[in-house]
C-alpha cells in the first residue's frame, strides 16, 4: 500500500482507478479493460510528471520528509560493498542517530557517515528518527579523523530533521559537538562529500554537511531550521510552517543559485519514494563524478580549496 | 461623549505623560525586582549592585570597558548583501534592520575594535543583543571573519563577546551558512597560533554556539548567562517537563566542563588581559602597572594576585 501526500489528491485516485480496472481484468481479460487501464496509467505519469516539476518548497518538504524515501541504509546497501559499520565516540556512548562505518565505493574505500532515520516504529526509536545527540557528533569527527589519517576520502548522507534538543543532549554538550563536527570537516586533507538527501535541518546538518562537495537531491530541502521552528520564531507560530518554507528558499534550485550547493541530483518521476533504485544509481554517478573532481589533489590543496570555498560563499551575492 | 474622548482625554494624558519620569531613569533588576538608577548600574559596568545580576551591555560600552581608557579604533566592516532573500514576514526585513541600526548606531549585530589591554594590542568583537537579538547573519558571519583575519594581520588575540539568539532566520540558509564560514577563521586564528578567547555573555545560542562560541582556546562565561544550542522553550516542547533548576546558566556549563570559568564583569578585563599575556610570552604585569578603567580595574587593582589564575577568576557572589 503506497502512501500519498495531501497534494497527491489527483495521482491517488488514477491509482486507485486503475488497480480497480485490473482487479476486474484478472477476472475476465478484455482488451476494452487493459485500453483503459494503459490510458489511465498514462494519465497518471502525466500528472505525476506535472506535479513534481512545480513542487511548492511546502511540498518539497513533504516529500524530502516521506517515510518511505530511500534512507542511509539503502543507500548503503546500494552502493557500498563491504560496508563495516563502527559504533562509539570513545567518550561516551554509542548514538544510533548517525550511523558510520569503511566501505568500498566502485571498488575503492571509503569512510560513509550520515543520519538514519530509521524505517519502522522498532528502528525510528532506534535511530531516534535520524535527531543526534552530541555523542553522534563525537562519532563524526571519530570516524572522519580515522578516515583523514589513512587517506580514505568521506561521504556523508545528510538526512535529519536536526540535532536532538533535549536536557541530556544539552547537558553533554550539543553546541560544542556540533562545532567541533564543522570544524573537523573543515580541517580534513581528504575529499569529502556530502549529499543532502533528505532534510537537511539546521546545526545538525551542518555538522556534517560542511564539504568540499555538496550534492543535494532534486527535492531535498537544507534549511537554517525546520519550518516549524522558523515559523514559530519568525511568528511566533508553528502553524505558518507553510509560509516559512515558501519564504525561506530552501530547495535545492534555490541554493545552487545561492551558491550554497554544488549539484543537484535529479530524482525520478514522483520523487525518491517511487523508485529507490533509480534515486540511488544516480546519486552513486553523482557522488563518482564529485570524488573524482578531487584527485591528483594534494592533502593542502583539498583543505585550502574546501575553505577557500565556504569563506567566499555569499560574497557574491 | 465625543468631545471628552477626543479633546478632554489626550490632554489629561499628554499633562501626567509629561510627568511621568522617562522610563530609562531607573532599571529594574530582573531577578530580584530591585530598581537601580541608571548612572549608577552604568558606573558599576550594568551589574546590579545589590544582587550581582548582570545586565546586557551596548557593544560600545562593553569594548569601552575593555581596552585601557576606553580608547579602540573601530575596524571597518565589509559591505554584505542585504537581504539577498528579499524576505518579509510581517514586515520587510530590510525595514528591521534600518529600525535596528537606528537603535544602536550600529551597521549590524557585530562591532570590531582594535586597542590596548593592559599595553597588549588586541583585537576584540561584540555581538549585541539589541540589534535584531544579535543574531548571526551574512554582516555578523563577515564582520567575525574580519575580526580573526585582522588579528592574524597584527599578529594578536582576538577576544569576543558573543550574545545572539542564533541563526538569523531572515537570511535563511545564508545564515547557517556563517558557522563554517566562521570556523574557517578560527582555524586561521589557530594555524597562526595566536589566544581566541571567548566571553560568552546572556544569552549565548543556537548556531552561534553551535560554532565559533564553542572552539575558543578558552571559553569564559558571565555569571548567570543563558549559554545553549537548543533553547529552553524548545526542549520543554519536545520532553513536555519542567527544566532543572539553573539548566543552561553559565555556572550549569561550567560544571559540565562546556566553560572553563565563570567570570564576574569586575574581574574580566583582568581575567582576559592576564590570559593574554600569558598565552603570548609576555612578562606578568608588575603591580601598579594597570590603567584605571572604571570598576573593572578598581576590583582588579584591590584583588589581583598576578600568581594565582583561579583565585581572582573563581566566580561568582
Amino acid at each position: 500500500m503506497r502512501s500519498y501526500l495531501d497534494f497527491e489528491k489527483q495521482i491517488a485516485e488514477l491509482d486507485e482507478k486503475i488497480a480497480e480496472l485490473r482487479g476486474v481484468s484478472d477476472q475476465n481479460a478484455s482488451p476494452a479493460i487493459s485500453g483503459e487501464v494503459e490510458r489511465l496509467e498514462a494519465k497518471a505519469d502525466q500528472a505525476t510528471r506535472d506535479l513534481y516539476a512545480r513542487l511548492t518548497p511546502w511540498q518539497k518538504t513533504q516529500v524530502a520528509r516521506h517515510p518511505a524515501r530511500p534512507h542511509f541504509k539503502d543507500y548503503v546497501a546500494g552502493l557500498i560493498s563491504e560496508f563495516t559499520p563502527m559504533a562509539g565516540d570513545r567518550k561516551f556512548a554509542e548514538d544510533e542517530a548517525v550511523v558510520g562505518g569503511l566501505g568500498r565505493f566502485r571498488g575503492k574505500p571509503v569512510m560513509v557517515i550520515g543520519h538514519e532515520k530509521g524505517s519502522d516504529t522498532e528502528s525510528r526509536i532506534r535511530h531516534n528518527f535520524g535527531m543526534a545527540r552530541p555523542e553522534g557528533y563525537r562519532k563524526a569527527v571519530r570516524l572522519m579523523e580515522l578516515a583523514d589519517r589513512f587517506n580514505v576520502p568521506v561521504i556523508t548522507l545528510v538526512d535529519t530533521a536536526g540535532a536532538y534538543p533535549g536536557i541530556g543532549a544539552e547537558e553533554r554538550g550539543q553546541a560544542e559537538a556540533i562545532a567541533r563536527s564543522t570544524e573537523c570537516c573543515l580541517r580534513l586533507g581528504v575529499a569529502n562529500v556530502a549529499v543532502i538527501v533528505g532534510e537537511g535541518g539546521s546545526g545538525g546538518a551542518v555538522a556534517i554537511a560542511t564539504a568540499s562537495s555538496v550534492l543535494m537531491l532534486e527535492h531535498a530541502i537544507y534549511t537554517v531550521a525546520s519550518p516549524e521552528a522558523s515559523a514559530s520564531i519568525l511568528w511566533r507560530d508553528s502553524n505558518r510552517a507553510v509560509d516559512a518554507a515558501t519564504n525561506m528558499k530552501i530547495t535545492a534550485q534555490d541554493l545552487l543559485r545561492l551558491g550554497v550547493i554544488d549539484e543537484i541530483i535529479g530524482e525520478p518521476v514522483g520523487g525518491a519514494h517511487r523508485d529507490h533504485e533509480a534515486t540511488i544509481r544516480s546519486t552513486g554517478d553523482a557522488l563518482a563524478r564529485a570524488l573524482a573532481g578531487f584527485a591528483g589533489m594534494t592533502r593542502q590543496q583539498i583543505c585550502a580549496a574546501r575553505r577557500q570555498k565556504y569563506l567566499e560563499m555569499g560574497r557574491d551575492l | 461623549m465625543n468631545w471628552i474622548n477626543n479633546v478632554v482625554r489626550p490632554k489629561i494624558s499628554g499633562i501626567l505623560r509629561k510627568r511621568v519620569v522617562p522610563d530609562n531613569l531607573w532599571v529594574k533588576c530582573p531577578e530580584t525586582g530591585q530598581m537601580v538608577f541608571h548612572r549608577d548600574l552604568e558606573a558599576n559596568q550594568f551589574v546590579v549592585p545589590g544582587s550581582g545580576y548582570h545586565m546586557r551591555m551596548s557593544a560600545q560600552v562593553r569594548l569601552a570597558a575593555l581596552f585601557d581608557g576606553g580608547e579602540f579604533d573601530k575596524i571597518a566592516l565589509p559591505e554584505v548583501a542585504l537581504d539577498p532573500l528579499k524576505f518579509r514576514d510581517e514586515r520587510r526585513y530590510t525595514d528591521r534592520v534600518k529600525d535596528s541600526r537606528a537603535k544602536t548606531s550600529m551597521s549590524d549585530a557585530v562591532l570590531l575594535g582594535a586597542g590596548k589591554l593592559d599595553g597588549l594590542a588586541v583585537v576584540a568583537g561584540v555581538q549585541d543583543f539589541d540589534f535584531l537579538g544579535g543574531s548571526l547573519g551574512m554582516a555578523a558571519g563577515e564582520a567575525v571573519i574580519t575580526g580573526m583575519q585582522t588579528a592574524v594581520k597584527r599578529k594578536c588575540p582576538f577576544i569576543i563577546f558573543t550574545a545572539s539568539g542564533g541563526a538569523r532566520m531572515q537570511e535563511g540558509i545564508l545564515s547557517l551558512m556563517q558557522m563554517p564560514r566562521t570556523t574557517v577563521a578560527v582555524q586561521e586564528m589557530r594555524e597562526a597560533g595566536l589566544p581566541y578567547i571567548v566571553v560568552l555573555t546572556n544569552p549565548t545560542t543556537g548556531g552561534v554556539t553551535a560554532s565559533y562560541a564553542m572552539l575558543g582556546d578558552i571559553h569564559i562565561a558571565e555569571p548567570g548567562a543563558l549559554i545553549c544550542f537548543a533553547g529552553p522553550r524548545v526542549i520543554e516542547q519536545t520532553i513536555r517537563e519542567k527544566l532543572p533548576d539553573g539548566f543552561q546558566r553559565a555556572e550549569y556549563l561550567r560544571d559540565h566542563g562546556m566553560v572553563d570559568m565563570v567570570v564576574h564583569r569586575h574581574q574580566m578585563r583582568e581575567t582576559l588581559s592576564r590570559l593574554c599575556r600569558m598565552l603570548t610570552g609576555k612578562p606578568a604585569l608588575a603591580a601598579g602597572a594597570r590603567k584605571l578603567n572604571g570598576p573593572s580595574s578598581a576590583a582588579a587593582a584591590g584583588g589581583n594576585s598576578g600568581s594565582s589564575p583561579g583565585a581572582s577568576a573563581g566566580t561568582t557572589a
